[in-house]
């Protein structure tokens, strides 16, 4: 990563630029022109020209509450909230209640909180960093009413309440700091002489940090990791070293492929794919993760194993057309500068990090790296692991039965439907950022856009949940329908999940809207094919649910004339 | 270090800073009479001459200077 003087330069470099514009308000209790200068170089870093209203210092809660201040004139979607601790120190100093300082603080926050989510602002809080004033000296945080307490359990309390809400994301200042220490963090000088919390190097990584925040919701999101084998996963080289001497476990520089495995493999258990591209004898290499009990991934682990002595960025295209998702959703990790450089020129879209020489730097390389930016955590997302191993169990079934009408009979297959609401609206924003092949529009829809469509009068929303006899799905598949006139509606998008193809899914969702429609009184269905680089998939969709075909990609069905289509789906 | 020697590296500081590479100050400069010599850079001129002579300087010092000549002594007096 470039060094903050590097980085500013392109504020006078990117002077006439035609990037995108990125429209937000930051309000905040200290002084942010650096904050602010280095958001701005970072964003063109990236490609955008970043348009921030920086209210004037301190106004927190009064350009939220009144409505005829300028940050409601800027009606800006994204907001970003920075309250410093050097300021809640000062309230704390001041207050006569110090055991309910906490609470006290956190209803305050909570308050102009609520009235920004009932704007149906995005907004990004900063929680507190420490400053521990040591008045109980050691025992600090063990004084219910010392600082260090009431600070932790407030940052506590920030993180319960905000995580049940969508549209908030916390900006963890207190792990940068934590990070990177507070000598490298702060400086009382210029707190004390110009009201600036952070000192440049602090500006510059809480910057980065809030960067990806901010970004993510724009970038494309990395799904798979593909990791080397010798020197990367574990230490030494397997077919010359053998695989009693690789290094692997608690002993010395083992350690650090150890705990290198660990985070790979809790990123699997938030649904990354993982994949293997080694050069290697496949049967040397898959030993390894069969016999060597140190090993921390097991074959079960890996989507696609490839390990053999074609050159990696042949293996890597295989590896993209097996998963079947774009390079710009890969990252590669690779010890090797050589085989790196090859990959980077020949597949410039798949992210190749420069990995540390040394091992037990990797970890916290990739720490800062942070390449595993989410637009929103949600809960499905990390039981795709549980997913997969029942769909492999579901992949067996399938060879036992052979006839397809019996196997889609026996696992019982039931679907539950409901509109959006606050609860899927995530899931539903990340089906529709993730789904590629099955999308009809490939619309993107942020959580504010659902929820903009869920409080319309013009849209009616279908969102699906699938279960059989071997585990539930979750929610695989949504559509939204405009209502063009009191007879038209129109399917401004319909994604589905690929996990659910060939189940006679499709079917069973025209049917239920189409019954639903007629209730209504509605006489024409309308739906549209808008070709994507990945969505051929359901280029004929609309004809297959016996829709006729219009000019320009454009399908309609009468309501009168629908007859419904066979499905082995039935309702919950 | 020579006074002759300090003002060098200062210069360098702020053509780097200031992001002028044919800047060229003299020690009766101040904040009014150098182009983006403002608060922000201001301040990263103060860290980066920290950094450059590992010294770190009072807060009161800092807000008595007028010209870059009562940097120069400021840093002189810590070497």
């Amino acid at each position: 990563m470039k060094d903050y003087k590097e980085i500013l330069k392109n504020i006078k470099k990117y002077k006439n630029n035609d990037f995108k514009d990125i429209e937000l308000s930051l309000l905040s209790d200290s002084s942010t022109q650096y904050l602010v200068k280095f958001l701005k170089a970072l964003a063109l870093e990236n490609e955008f020209n970043m348009k921030l209203w920086d209210a004037p210092i301190d106004q927190v809660e009064q350009q939220i509450f009144n409505k005829k201040s300028e940050f409601h004139k800027n009606n800006h979607t994204l907001i970003i909230i920075f309250e410093s601790t050097h300021s809640l120190l000062r309230k704390y100093n001041l207050s006569n209640d110090k055991i309910n300082f906490s609470d006290i603080q956190f209803s305050r926050i909570q308050s102009y909180l609520n009235e920004l989510s009932s704007l149906n602002k995005d907004v990004i809080f900063f929680n507190f960093y420490e400053i521990n004033d040591y008045v109980f000296g050691n025992f600090s945080s063990l004084k219910k009413n010392s600082f260090i307490f009431q600070l932790r359990k407030l940052n506590f309390l920030l993180s319960d309440h905000l995580r049940k809400l969508d549209q908030f994301k916390i900006l963890d200042v207190s792990s940068i700091q934590n990070r990177i220490g507070s000598n490298n963090f702060s400086d009382s000088a210029l707190y004390i002489n110009y009201e600036m919390v952070f000192n440049i190097n602090g500006n510059y990584e809480v910057s980065k940090k809030l960067i990806n925040l901010i970004l993510s919701k724009k970038a494309s999101f990395k799904k798979c990791i593909i990791i080397d084998l010798d020197n990367t996963t574990w230490g030494g080289i397997v077919g010359d070293d053998g695989i009693d001497k690789i290094q692997i476990g608690d002993l010395g520089i083992g350690k650090a492929f150890k705990e290198f495995q660990q985070w790979i493999k809790k990123l699997k258990e938030r649904g990354i794919i993982i994949c293997v591209c080694s050069k290697n004898n496949e049967d040397v290499a898959k030993e390894v993760f069969l016999k060597h009990p140190q090993m921390i991934l097991k074959m079960d682990d890996i989507a696609v194993f490839m390990a053999n002595w074609d050159s990696k960025v042949n293996n890597i295209r295989k590896i993209q057309k097996t998963l079947n998702i774009g390079f710009d959703s890969m990252v590669f990790l690779d010890d090797n500068n050589f085989e790196r450089n090859i990959v980077k020129d020949n597949i410039p879209e798949i992210s190749v990090p420069d990995l540390p020489k040394d091992p037990s730097n990797y970890l916290n390389f990739l720490y800062n790296e942070n390449f595993f930016e989410i637009n929103n955590y949600s809960d499905s997302t990390s039981d795709r692991t549980k997913f997969y191993k029942t769909e492999s169990e579901r992949i067996k079934y399938k060879e036992l039965s052979s006839d397809l009408t019996d196997y889609m009979t026996k696992i019982e297959m039931k679907s539950q439907l409901s509109s959006l609401n606050s609860f899927n609206i995530p899931r539903v924003s990340e089906l529709s950022q993730r789904s590629n092949q099955f999308n009809l529009r490939t619309i993107r829809y942020s959580e504010s856009d659902l929820l903009k469509i869920m409080k319309s009068e013009n849209y009616f929303t279908f969102v699906f949940e699938l279960d059989d006899r071997f585990g539930s799905h979750g929610i695989v598949s949504f559509v939204i329908l405009k209502c063009i006139s009191n007879e038209e509606v129109f399917i401004e998008n319909w994604a589905m999940s690929c996990r659910v193809l060939e189940r006679s899914f499709e079917n069973y969702i025209i049917n239920k809207i189409s019954e639903f429609l007629k209730q209504k009184k509605y006489k024409i269905f309308l739906g549209e094919y808008i070709e994507s680089k990945k969505n051929k998939l359901v280029e004929n969709l609309y004809t297959k649910l016996s829709f006729s075909k219009l000019e320009n990609n454009k399908y309609s069905i009468y309501l009168d004339e629908f007859i419904k289509l066979q499905t082995y789906i039935t309702s919950k | 270090m020579k006074r002759q020697e300090i003002f060098t590296r200062v210069s360098s500081i702020f053509r780097e800073v200031l992001e002028d590479d044919s800047l060229n100050i003299n020690e009766k400069e101040g904040a009014d009479d150098i182009d983006d010599w403002d608060s922000l850079t201001h301040i990263m001129l103060i860290v980066e001459t920290e950094k450059e002579f590992k010294i770190k300087f009072i807060s009161s010092e800092i807000s008595n200077w007028n010209n870059i000549g009562d940097m120069i002594t400021a840093i002189e007096d810590k070497l």
